[in-house]
């Protein structure tokens, strides 16, 4: 642990100058280098993305589909969620009873679930949402729990001999308090039922983007399949600074 | 408290009896078999996947791809890890890297794996580290990077040499934090092998679960994901009992 500090824009120009760099060394590799047809190019992804792919009304579609599906599963999950973590905290035996029963099916690998939700929902966005659901909904509840388990008992217990009832306890001493648990929670949500919906979306190859997925990889096309799959990937980064920014204006009463 | 306990394990085992009763009664009230079996008949196909030993040439295969990408995961992990933390700067500049990329889900990138390492275990390796490397690389930059400064100090003006500093202070004192790292690393992996064998794989559990719903077998589906679902709670509860008993121990220890 040595080095002066930089300050944050040297950080920054530094982080960037890092990004170029590898870009520069990737260009290079798939220009000169490689013979593959499997490797693309950044200048290559860059002129695929449109108008091949995003150009294409079908994938326009098919992204479209998709965000929206994450959007309800999301808010599925959130609303669901939060009421069973909160039914769940509410008190000591319920919270020491259930809690372990939810860390233990939070730990199975969900993946295996998935061609029985297709059998069950069909191929259509009922089945990727539900996926998405069962994904996004179990960070949700254990952290509420948690969050619920922060609060100490001293600030209820003193809003409680001061004459608050159950109902103001909870929305003006303990929802204030789970505010940061919460949204760590409600982040990892997003990002968990993203990744049911597109490991959803991939294993359905007869629509929306595994159809395209499909098709660009087994056309020997990585230039496309690459701008497809960025583009997703910037709408993951979108939704989770979207989630942050929500955070910050719930957390806004600490400052 | 000790009624309190009874009383929790009452509840969870009602839980779990309400389940298989639901199960149960569904089977008996007209859903479709194809959708539902009963548990009877996933039982008898639990045996026939044990005995045939067809359950152990899938998991030999499933097993195999997670010890490999595991342990690549592991490697990379820590030496990524342990050589960013050599450095403040380094840290400030690759640990939001870092924690970025790994918001992002990577399952958008697995068509790409298939693509570059094609459709046999490889992809599945590569696909199953990659994931699993950025929890264990963040929290050995956690780890060592908290380790206080002030031990390290002191070890140094007691003369003591790079390894001894390495060995005594900073690796009792990272470890807490990296094991957990590589706990929840352990389970990404397994989970991302699992979900890559779903999506496109020749053999292996995974492979297996979607031929069965494939083929409509869906009573060896059930058996195949019981299958999994015991394992996995098995090693969740070891987990969290070992978790329980060293909390208490650092109790003892206050």
């Amino acid at each position: 642990m040595n080095g002066a500090p930089l300050s944050l824009t040297q950080v920054r120009m530094i982080r960037f100058a890092l990004l170029l760099v590898l870009v520069a060394i990737w260009e290079f590799y798939a220009r000169f280098v490689s013979t593959s047809s499997l490797i693309a190019g950044p200048s290559d992804v860059v002129l695929a993305w449109w108008p091949k792919v995003m150009g294409d009304p079908g994938v326009r579609l098919a992204v479209g589909v998709t965000l929206i599906e994450l959007v309800i599963a999301f808010t599925m999950s959130v609303v669901v969620g939060m009421l069973i973590g909160i039914l769940v905290g509410l008190s000591n035996v319920g919270r020491r009873s259930i809690y372990p029963v939810v860390l233990v099916l939070y730990g199975i690998p969900q993946a295996i679930l998935l061609p029985l939700v297709v059998l069950v929902f069909g191929i259509g966005p009922v089945a990727k949402i539900a996926f998405g659901f069962s994904h996004g909904i179990f960070p949700v509840i254990v952290n509420t729990i948690a969050g619920m388990r922060n609060v100490s008992p001293l600030l209820v217990g003193s809003a409680a001999a001061m004459g608050a009832t159950r109902a103001q306890q909870i929305r003006y001493v303990i929802f204030p308090h789970m505010v940061g648990t919460v949204f760590a929670g409600l982040r990892l949500a997003m990002t968990l039922t993203l990744l049911g919906v597109v490991l959803a979306e991939i294993f359905v190859s007869q629509g929306g983007i595994g159809f395209y997925t499909l098709a660009y990889s087994e056309t020997f096309n990585p230039a496309a399949l690459m701008a497809l799959v960025m583009t997703l990937a910037l709408m993951a980064i979108a939704l989770n600074e979207l989630v942050r920014l929500v955070e910050g204006r719930f957390s806004r009463w600490k400052e | 408290m000790r009624g309190e306990q009874i009383l929790i394990r009452v509840i969870q085992l009602g839980l779990f009896a309400s389940v298989f009763g639901a199960w149960y009664w569904a089977t008996q009230s007209g859903v479709r078999v194809i959708l539902l079996p009963p548990p009877e008949l996933v039982w008898r196909e639990m045996q026939t996947l044990l005995f045939s030993g067809r359950l152990w040439a899938a998991a030999k295969i499933t097993l195999w791809t997670i010890a490999q990408a595991y342990v690549i995961a592991v490697v990379a992990g820590i030496a990524v890890g342990f050589l960013v933390t050599r450095s403040r700067t380094l840290v400030h500049i690759f640990e939001p890297v870092l924690s970025g990329i790994f918001a992002v889900p990577l399952t958008l990138f697995f068509p790409l794996f298939v693509v570059f390492f094609g459709i046999g275990p490889d992809s599945k390796i590569a696909y199953a580290a990659t994931q699993c490397f950025f929890p264990i690389a963040l929290n050995t930059i956690a780890a060592f990077a908290s380790v206080d400064e002030l031990y390290v100090r002191a070890g140094r003006a007691m003369g003591a040499s790079p390894w001894s500093q390495f060995r005594y202070i900073y690796l009792p004192a990272a470890m807490p934090v990296t094991i957990t790292g590589l706990r929840i690393g352990f389970f990404i992996c397994i989970a991302a092998v699992l979900g890559g064998e779903t999506l496109a794989a020749l053999s292996g559990v995974g492979k297996s679960i979607a031929l069965a719903a494939e083929l409509m077998e869906t009573a060896r589906l059930y058996a195949w994901i019981a299958f999994v679902v015991i394992v996995s709670v098995t090693l969740n509860l070891l987990v969290l009992a070992a978790e329980s008993r060293s909390e208490q121990r650092n109790e003892a220890n206050k």
